[in-house]
């Protein structure tokens, strides 16, 4: 009977760990599988302990240089969104104009259309304009649905913004560009990083929209979505786990810098 | 619930003045600062879906070219012969949407209520998987659902896959390659997308309204019924929007969890664009999905009336 009620007053908290079990398993069977040794091509069964694959990450022909590219791409698209959006953003939060209601939906619609979509469309109209696809349609591709995810970031951040702070600074004699840079800008900073974190993450882990603009450039996942076809190299599951420690390491660290300024504030 | 905690909430604080528009100078400020990223949608999202449309009514060869003959036939050939996989999308990315409010909705609700100091760790370690490409977080499924494996043999012997095949789910002694594996993957692929919005609107609650419903000698039961699960509705809509939407569209998990009999609309549209190179049905295909998507989504939205989603 104690069990029971115990059961009860806890049930929420076990259901909550269980769905939570179920979204780490795959990690952990990545990373475990990170040290695997595979008889065959694939690396879906279990052989035996080997560090190979961490002491030689670049091993496998091509991944290294995918996954370069994939850098790259995410850091000129993570740009290019974080500008644009931004500028939105601003536009959205403190001017009145005509067809709000049009660009508004303008903004929504890319984040309600399923990929697949987004993605044969754009590759329309790329054939009929006879463009070379490769580098730059993907950096276009890539732009365009991060779009939106930055204006949405941003503008949450700039409409909590107490619009009192700038006028604060005009009032001290501030001009509006010395405003801007001193006040609104450090203000909206927090939305801004949030936005452009959002569209690299989005823009490095891209695969659907990538997969229909790429032409025969191989980004990261189109390697891997490549070698789920010619066999599994233990060396995706390498960078698979080395990318979630280094993302984990950087969240955990920020929380405890912010932890300790809040600490010194108070 | 731990009711000291709550009642030392503070009470919320005096509304920040809303930005005041429109100023007197600049009357072109705006224009310039939207200049920039509507060209970029208008040229790289919706043009787009002009060419598509005029994509989709044209025919010819890939050797001879392409004209506009206004062949609307193409939709009703494209509809005729693919609704299978229309009719498995919007079943398996339904299920796989129902599954992740049933499954998420427990996990929002301990980071929100019951989590105390642990509430950041629960947050980030949901938020951590995507940093491993999604990818090759869902080719692991193919290890953890492989034929003989520990998760197949147990459910093998609670004889849970008796019942799963004789639903049509599952084949004999297999996951992999059914129904049942596409949809696990598409849960687990979409489920953060979930729980945060649905996190999002359960930590806005007031924990005093949950004291409130005790109060008035409401169980917790229905207190769950009648308090926190209607104010929790604005994370329910968005939650299964960002879920559904994506869901449907998707070809990366039938692709690889799941065979030739499972395949989704996303796979037709991406064989036929990709290797088939049969650019009208492709478009015309395209073109359904995403007018079947807009008109789910505005009746929903509608129906739930919830307005402001951005």
């Amino acid at each position: 009977m104690a069990f029971l009620n115990w059961l009860k007053r806890h049930l929420v908290v076990i259901a909550g760990l269980l769905t939570l079990g179920y979204l780490l398993l795959p990690n952990v069977v990545v990373t475990v599988f990170s040290f695997n040794q595979p008889k065959g091509r694939f690396n879906y069964e279990w052989q035996e302990f080997s560090t190979a694959a961490w002491t030689d990450p670049c091993g496998v022909a091509d991944l290294c240089g995918s996954l370069s590219l994939s850098l790259q791409l995410a850091a000129w698209a993570t740009l290019g969104a974080t500008v644009l959006g931004t500028l939105i953003a601003f536009a959205l939060v403190r001017y009145r104009f005509r067809a709000r209601g049009a660009v508004n939906s303008l903004i929504f619609l890319p984040m309600a259309m399923p990929e697949v979509v987004m993605a044969a469309s754009l590759l329309t109209l790329f054939l009929n304009l006879g463009a070379q696809l490769g580098f730059w349609t993907i950096l276009i591709a890539h732009i365009m649905f991060c779009l939106s995810f930055v204006v949405v970031a941003v503008k949450a951040r700039v409409m909590s913004m107490d619009p009192r702070l700038e006028e604060a600074a005009r009032d001290l004699y501030a001009g509006p560009v010395q405003t801007f840079l001193r006040v609104t800008l450090p203000i909206a900073a927090p939305g801004i990083a949030a936005g452009a974190l959002l569209a690299f993450a989005l823009s490095f882990d891209d695969f659907i929209i990538t997969n229909f603009n790429a032409g025969s450039t191989v980004t990261f996942p189109m390697f891997v979505w490549g070698s789920a076809q010619r066999g599994t190299p233990v060396q995706i599951n390498v960078v698979g786990t080395a990318m979630f420690l280094i993302a984990v390491l950087f969240v955990v660290a920020g929380m405890v810098v912010t932890n300790r300024r809040k600490r010194q504030k108070a | 619930m731990s009711t000291l905690t709550e009642a030392e909430a503070p009470p919320p604080t005096a509304p920040v003045p809303t930005a005041k528009p429109a100023r007197r100078r600049g009357r072109w400020t705006p224009y310039l600062l939207l200049a920039p990223g509507l060209i970029w949608l208008v040229v790289f999202f919706a043009m787009p879906m002009v060419y598509q449309a005029s994509t989709s009514v044209q025919t010819g060869s890939l050797e001879e070219g392409y004209r506009v003959t206004w062949h609307v036939a193409t939709y009703w050939d494209a509809l005729s012969e693919y609704y299978p996989q229309f009719l498995r999308s919007v079943l398996y990315a339904g299920t796989a949407t129902f599954l992740c409010l049933l499954l998420g909705y427990p996990l929002a609700y301990l980071i929100a209520f019951r989590a105390g100091r642990w509430r950041n760790l629960i947050l980030i370690l949901v938020i951590a998987p995507f940093f491993t490409s999604f990818l090759i977080r869902t080719l692991a499924w193919k290890t953890i659902l492989a034929d003989g494996g520990p998760v197949v043999g147990a459910l093998n012997s609670l004889h849970v896959l008796d019942v799963t095949s004789w639903l049509g789910l599952t084949a004999g002694d297999r996951v992999l390659a059914t129904p049942l594996a596409v949809v696990c993957g598409l849960t687990y692929n979409f489920l953060p997308f979930m729980i945060l919005p649905l996190y999002t609107s359960l930590e806005r609650i007031d924990g005093r309204l949950h004291e409130a419903a005790g109060d008035l000698y409401a169980t917790p039961l229905t207190t769950f019924r009648k308090v926190t699960f209607p104010l929790s509705m604005p994370g329910v809509v968005s939650g299964t929007l960002l879920t559904f939407i994506p869901a449907s569209g998707d070809y990366v998990n039938a692709e690889l969890l799941g065979s030739t009999n499972t395949q989704m609309i996303g796979n037709v549209i991406q064989s036929q664009f990709l290797r088939i190179l049969d650019y009208p049905t492709a478009a015309a295909l395209s073109f359904i999905l995403m007018a079947a998507i807009l008109i789910m989504v505005t009746v929903y939205i509608r129906r739930s009336g919830t307005e402001d989603l951005v």
